[in-house]
């Protein structure tokens, strides 16, 4: 096996782990850096985020506001002292960005332009047309490029941690290419491979997220935190779940139902006046726009479509010049994938799961309780999101805790010894045997396909928009009842070279284990919050037994053990979280109650 | 969905490089809708008929640039080419051409990804600026200069379309050469000269005969025989240019 002695070993070529590869070289730039991703870094999944990345800009708008938005948002189950650390820096990091060369929209005299987005007050959302983690993702890749310290592992599937004396110390993965395994000898690691969403039937995502570093951290002891909070995204489209942008509705888009009824103001987030205001009806958070979907399907009102139901998101006022200048990749998704044509017809979209808001139980430094480990991104949970994301922090955290996480594993790498390579080697080779041996045994008669196909459908339809203790317990039972057949599995490919069915089996067996922390997680919270909303009695919100984070912890050959941790509250006290006009009396009030 | 289920043949060019002499067909019969992509109709060879087919994929909405194939004998992006435009025909699915073949769909890229970093595809500033002072000034006239040329998402298609590309695979082609006028142009950026070395070798944009099937390809519209032409004005100016200036060559 070869070896490979790197000081830093970043997995995952996304947003996340460039910016920390970025870190990492600028902090030190005689650290040895591998970044290994299995995709070439350009293709990771950061590519298709597309509104936008928030940063207050603009005179009007404060911190206080970002932060405010942000724990509201997020059902007061975030970290509020990181919170108080991310929307200090959004800012710089976003400029940062600009001065490597990303191409956001202007204003007419040369400034960046900001847009409306979902839950947030003021326009704060720096975008680049509706391509913005394209360009962020592809900025940051041409940048790492001028740093001869960052040594690429390009499409290269990490497999493992190595962990010895107490300490992560290295990561084997296999080269694609040739089926070879490499051992990769670090004195810390970041774990920056984004989310999960795939585990789902109808999702966002790229095939290529599917949780591999938090089964990684997982198995490893490191607990999974919040992962029954999955974010539904409202407007996707339907049957392959792609994402039509919330910019869609923060350049003035409406949603409708099948009477052309703008239905978002029967569910607390109105009034319904001709340009959404900040933070109410279509500019509402995720989680209840994708919750009044679901009523307005039990009401009998949506559109029945050849993949179920739908209702419409209607740009035609906003005209077709301005369609394409502000949203050109969502007019030709319309136009190739549906045949519609925004400026002329509706589009029909339907909710589809978009973001894992839990992680890797990271600190705000990005450190993970295991020595020499760091995460960040949708990988990690920093503690940012809480039971809910806002659209457009998930862009600006890659960057911000990306640079925590790159520096942080740059201090930590140079206060601590190198390891012991015989040893280290030994574990990897053990590794080698047992990732070898899933591809040659024989005589099993699972596919691959089908385990994953049972799997996405049971996350369906037992952690979905609504949940019910009945169906998730159903979930996990499945769930266990996939573990167990996986170890039946067939692969018909034995080969060495671009073997993918290889790798599939080994992120199925990942995707497993990150779906049975989130079902677990699920059962587990009898109370409804944010994206984790129940219909069998515990239909509120519960702070005296529940406004704590849920922790899985793996457990082989079982299911996950479930406890709590605290929740950091520095300033805002958990209130009532309302929007449209509600929202804006309760804030009028509270700001009369702080004045006294 | 009562109509009765549509199966398209979907013909696959597969090499092996640890069984295979030689690239082959073979030929599957697919079950399809008509909101299938080609892509999708290969992931279901993959996961019923076949498990050792092998491709590159993620996004499947025409923004990670991995799915290039070639479809009927046209360098495409296989998420956004739909079965239905083909049936009742049968349609020919191919490894984009003129890359070395790894496996069944896969092409080597490396050496893409060597132009790619050769060209300094970054920001040298032209003038220093610390992130205290706020971002550089650019108007939308300034961005709309280079904005389509970064549009690139890399998918190589354009590659697969050039014929020079086919002749010399040292040529630095199509979507390199798009990158490197991204930077040029940027008002930000001051390294025009620094890269023209690259545009004016042998291996610039000279190789190209303008036959322009790169940007008809091009799923982004990116138009890298623009940025190609472009450069070759550029370069002669610089050719003459070297001859009177101190340091040689465009500012």
């Amino acid at each position: 096996m070869e070896t490979y002695k790197a000081d830093v070993v970043i997995v995952g070529g996304g947003g996340a782990g460039l910016r920390a590869a970025i870190a990492v070289a600028e902090s030190d730039p005689a650290l040895r850096i591998a970044l290994v991703s299995k995709v070439y870094p350009m293709r990771s999944h950061t590519v298709a985020a597309e509104g936008g990345s928030a940063g207050v800009k603009q005179a009007t708008d404060s911190l206080e506001y970002h932060f405010n938005d942000t724990v509201h948002g997020g059902d007061w189950l975030c970290e509020q002292d990181v919170v108080e650390y991310f929307v200090a820096h959004c800012t710089e990091e976003l400029t940062q960005l600009e001065h490597w060369g990303c191409p956001w929209s202007r204003t007419p005299d040369g400034h960046v332009n900001v847009r409306a987005f979902g839950g947030m007050k003021i326009e704060r959302t720096w975008f680049a047309a509706d391509k913005t983690g394209f360009h962020m993702l592809h900025t940051l890749f041409q940048t790492s490029i001028k740093y001869p310290s960052i040594k690429r592992f390009d499409e290269h599937f990490c497999v493992d941690l190595v962990v010895e004396d107490g300490r992560v110390q290295g990561v084997v993965a296999i080269e694609i290419a040739s089926g070879e395994l490499t051992l990769v000898e670090a004195r810390s690691v970041v774990i920056a491979t984004g989310g999960a969403g795939r585990v789902f039937r109808e999702n966002t995502n790229g095939g290529v997220v599917t949780g591999d570093g938090m089964a990684l951290a997982y198995r490893h002891g490191v607990p999974l935190r919040d992962m029954e909070f999955v974010q539904y995204h409202p407007t996707c489209m339907p049957g392959t779940g792609l994402l039509f942008t919330e910019a869609c509705r923060g350049e003035g888009g409406f949603l409708v139902n099948k009477d052309g009824y703008r239905y978002l103001q029967d569910y607390g987030l109105g009034p319904a006046e001709p340009t959404p205001r900040n933070k109410a009806m279509e500019l509402g958070p995720r989680d209840r726009l994708s919750q009044a979907f679901w009523y307005e399907q039990q009401k009998g009102r949506t559109i029945e479509g050849l993949h179920g139901s739908v209702v419409h998101l209607d740009l035609r006022h906003l005209g077709e010049a301005k369609l394409r200048e502000r949203l050109p990749q969502i007019y030709e998704l319309a136009e190739q994938f549906m045949g519609v044509d925004p400026a002329h017809a509706p589009i029909p979209v339907r909710p589809a799961v978009h973001y894992t808001m839990g992680g890797i139980l990271v600190d705000g430094r990005c450190a993970a309780p295991l020595a020499g480990l760091y995460a960040a991104g949708e990988c990690s949970s920093v503690g940012i999101h809480g039971a809910n994301r806002l659209g457009s922090n998930s862009l600006s955290e890659l960057l911000v805790f990306g640079k925590v996480a790159g520096v942080e594993a740059a201090r930590f790498a140079k206060s601590v010894a190198p390891g012991n390579s015989a040893s280290l080697l030994k574990q990897a080779q053990a590794v080698e045997q047992r990732v070898l041996g899933l591809k040659t045994k024989t005589g099993g008669s699972e596919r691959i396909a089908t385990l994953r196909k049972e799997m996405a459908q049971t996350m369906e339809d037992g952690c979905g928009i609504y949940r019910l203790a009945k169906t998730m317990q159903q979930t996990c039972d499945k769930l266990d009842e996939l573990k167990a057949r996986f170890r039946n599995v067939n692969l018909e490919d034995k080969s060495s070279v671009w073997n993918t069915e290889w790798l599939l089996a080994i992120e199925l067996e990942y995707q497993l284990d990150v779906a049975q922390a989130m079902a677990y997680s699920a059962i587990n919270r009898r109370e409804s919050r944010g994206a984790h909303q129940r219909l069998d009695g515990f239909e509120a919100r519960d702070d005296v037994n529940f406004l704590q984070h849920s922790q899985a912890h793996y457990v082989a050959g079982g299911p996950p053990r479930i406890d709590y941790g605290p929740v950091k509250i520095t300033k805002s006290q958990p209130g009532t979280r309302a929007y449209g006009a509600a929202g804006e009396k309760a804030e009028q009030e509270e700001r009369k109650a702080s004045n006294v | 969905m009562s109509e009765k289920q549509k199966i398209i043949e979907i013909e696959v060019l597969r090499y092996h490089p640890e069984k295979d002499k030689e690239p082959h067909k073979q030929v599957f019969e697919v079950p399809f809708t008509d909101d299938m992509s080609v892509l999708q109709g290969v992931q279901y060879i993959k996961d019923y008929l076949d498990g050792s087919l092998s491709f590159r994929w993620s996004c499947r909405m025409a923004i990670c640039g991995s799915c290039g194939m070639m479809i009927n004998g046209e360098p495409s992006l296989s998420c956004q080419t739909f079965l239905r435009d083909y049936y009742p025909a049968r349609v020919r699915v191919e490894a984009l051409s003129h890359f070395p073949i790894e496996r069944d769909l896969v092409i080597n890229m490396e050496g893409f990804i060597e132009k790619l970093e050769s060209i300094q595809p970054y920001i040298i500033p032209r003038e220093t600026r610390t992130l205290a002072q706020g971002e550089y000034l650019q108007t939308p006239e300034q961005l709309d200069a280079y904005e389509q040329f970064s549009s690139c998402i890399n998918c190589l298609l354009c590659y697969a379309a050039c014929p020079q590309f086919g002749l010399n695979s040292n040529f630095i082609g199509p979507a390199a050469t798009a990158l490197l006028h991204r930077y040029n142009v940027d008002s930000r950026d001051g390294g025009k000269s620094q890269r023209m070395e690259l545009i004016n070798s042998e291996e610039g944009v000279f190789n190209c005969t303008a036959v322009g099937y790169c940007s008809e390809v091009c799923p982004k519209h990116v138009d890298p025989a623009n940025a190609v032409n472009q450069n070759k004005t550029n370069s002669a100016a610089d050719y003459f240019l070297r001859f009177l200036t101190p340091k040689g060559g465009a500012k």
